[in-house]
């Protein structure tokens, strides 16, 4: 069981305006710090973190990872998986609440509020997956030994992994059963959730340093500050 | 006039409660109601879009820019509406059909409508006939599409497609944009324009409303 405390999900203030284009080094007016408070109170009141992990076999997941058969041809996870200890397949939400709120803030006109809960909510359901990732670390065996285990999640829609995968993913792993579903697009609902797979194993299995067709078009290389490309 | 400058001021620091008294003192001094919209609610967007653009301030205080003009379009709507005078055009604008992500689109919306302009947000989930049927009931000059995901984005080219296949391309005008979305794919699909964020599909939207015959 996975405890995702408020605490650890809220982002710092400073990551929530780097999400908003504040420039490094630059202050925000004393309007927009006054409003983040807000929204961090939003945040609080309006969460309701969930979140669902369980472990897989290779081959089971091998399956899982195939989906529709729509991946791209290669893919990262694909030569990362299979040299893995341990594999978890993982869902969260902050549920419903928050997302409605976050509506009923726009349709009010008070978008400037509800920008900033947008991207608090955003923040901390990334931030869930560290709080995983985290997690799976401390129960590996082989963390207590060499402390050399990490532990990182992928999710259908990056990296090659094709959104459709999401169908096998929750056909097996059943999130449903915290409030998540899917819709034709393979879209969450509600959708501050996260879902993917636990890859648990020694540091060197994460790291690449291909660079694949897909990595061209990507807005948010998030390898790179994970520390998964290997300088050449 | 002085009036219109403090209009100006107090949009661009977020003053949604100070705007409109200064919008009434306005009518009340005489001014006509296009002018008040243009040299002090839209010039004091266009100010807060140009430091936006630059990085000078971040989303928030464009947002509360905006509700600030909002407020001050409220009190100015009867008399422009009174006086026959017409938006800078309509724009179409919603996540496409299996889309549910709806923030960058509703954030777009928000500076089309502090840029002058009159907006019709289809919400999201929208099919490619409905953004059609759309722009052609409400007579608009430009249809913008949004999309997160890269397999939702096929939607923009039916979009477009449809609209070649009605002979509208010249009438409405299309731009995209989201996250999976570039420059590239908007020539690839033949879409009009691209805007990388919300300052930049606004300029885009401006591009093709004057372009539009």
């Amino acid at each position: 069981m996975i405890d995702f405390p408020l605490p650890r999900l809220q982002p710092q203030a400073a990551a929530v305006y780097a999400a908003l284009g504040l420039k490094s080094g630059s202050q925000p007016s004393p309007r927009a710090s006054a409003l983040l408070q807000r929204a961090l109170e939003l945040f609080k009141t309006c969460s309701e973190p969930l979140g669902l992990c369980a472990a897989i076999a290779l081959d089971e997941f091998a399956d899982v990872f195939s989906g529709q058969g729509r991946n791209a041809p290669d893919t990262p996870l694909k030569k990362i998986f299979p040299r893995a200890d341990s594999l978890h397949l993982f869902a969260f939400t902050l549920g419903a609440r928050i997302g409605g709120e976050i509506k009923r803030l726009f349709a009010s006109d008070d978008f400037a509020l509800g920008s900033l809960l947008d991207a608090v909510a955003s923040l901390a359901a990334d931030q869930a997956g560290r709080v995983a990732e985290e997690w799976l670390e401390r129960q590996s065996p082989e963390q207590k030994k060499n402390a050399l285990t990490r532990a990182l999640l992928y999710s259908p829609g990056y990296c090659g992994w094709h959104i459709s995968g999401q169908e096998k993913l929750f056909a097996r792993l059943r999130p449903g059963k915290i409030g998540i579903t899917l819709n034709e697009s393979f879209l969450m609902n509600p959708l501050k959730s996260i879902s993917g797979v636990l890859v648990a194993g020694p540091a060197v299995i994460h790291q690449f340093s291909e660079v694949y067709p897909f990595c061209d078009h990507c807005k948010s290389p998030t390898c790179r500050e994970r520390g998964m490309v290997r300088s050449a | 006039m002085e009036i219109l400058k403090k209009i100006a001021q107090c949009l661009e620091v977020g003053d949604d409660a100070g705007v409109p008294p200064l919008v009434r003192q306005a009518l009340a001094e005489g001014i006509v109601a296009k002018t008040i919209l243009d040299d002090g609610l839209i010039a004091g967007m266009n100010m807060i879009g140009e430091k936006f653009r630059v990085h000078e301030i971040f989303l928030p205080d464009v947002l509360l820019a905006a509700k600030a003009m909002y407020a001050g379009m409220d009190v100015l709507k009867p008399h422009l509406l009174s006086a026959g005078v017409s938006s800078r055009g309509r724009v179409v604008i919603g996540s496409v059909q299996g889309d549910l992500h709806d923030i960058g689109k509703n954030l777009v919306g928000i500076m089309l409508k502090g840029a002058g302009f009159e907006v019709i947000d289809l919400g999201n989930d929208v099919a490619a006939e409905k953004f059609v049927a759309a722009a052609k009931s409400h007579d608009a000059c430009v249809i913008g599409m949004s999309a997160l995901l890269t397999t939702t984005m096929p939607v923009m080219k039916e979009v477009v497609d449809l609209l070649n296949k009605e002979s509208l391309s010249g009438k409405i005008k299309t731009i995209i944009g989201g996250a999976p979305v570039s420059q590239n794919y908007a020539g690839e699909i033949g879409a009009d324009a691209y805007g990388y964020d919300c300052a930049q599909a606004v300029a885009g939207v401006k591009k093709l409303a004057a372009a539009v015959p």
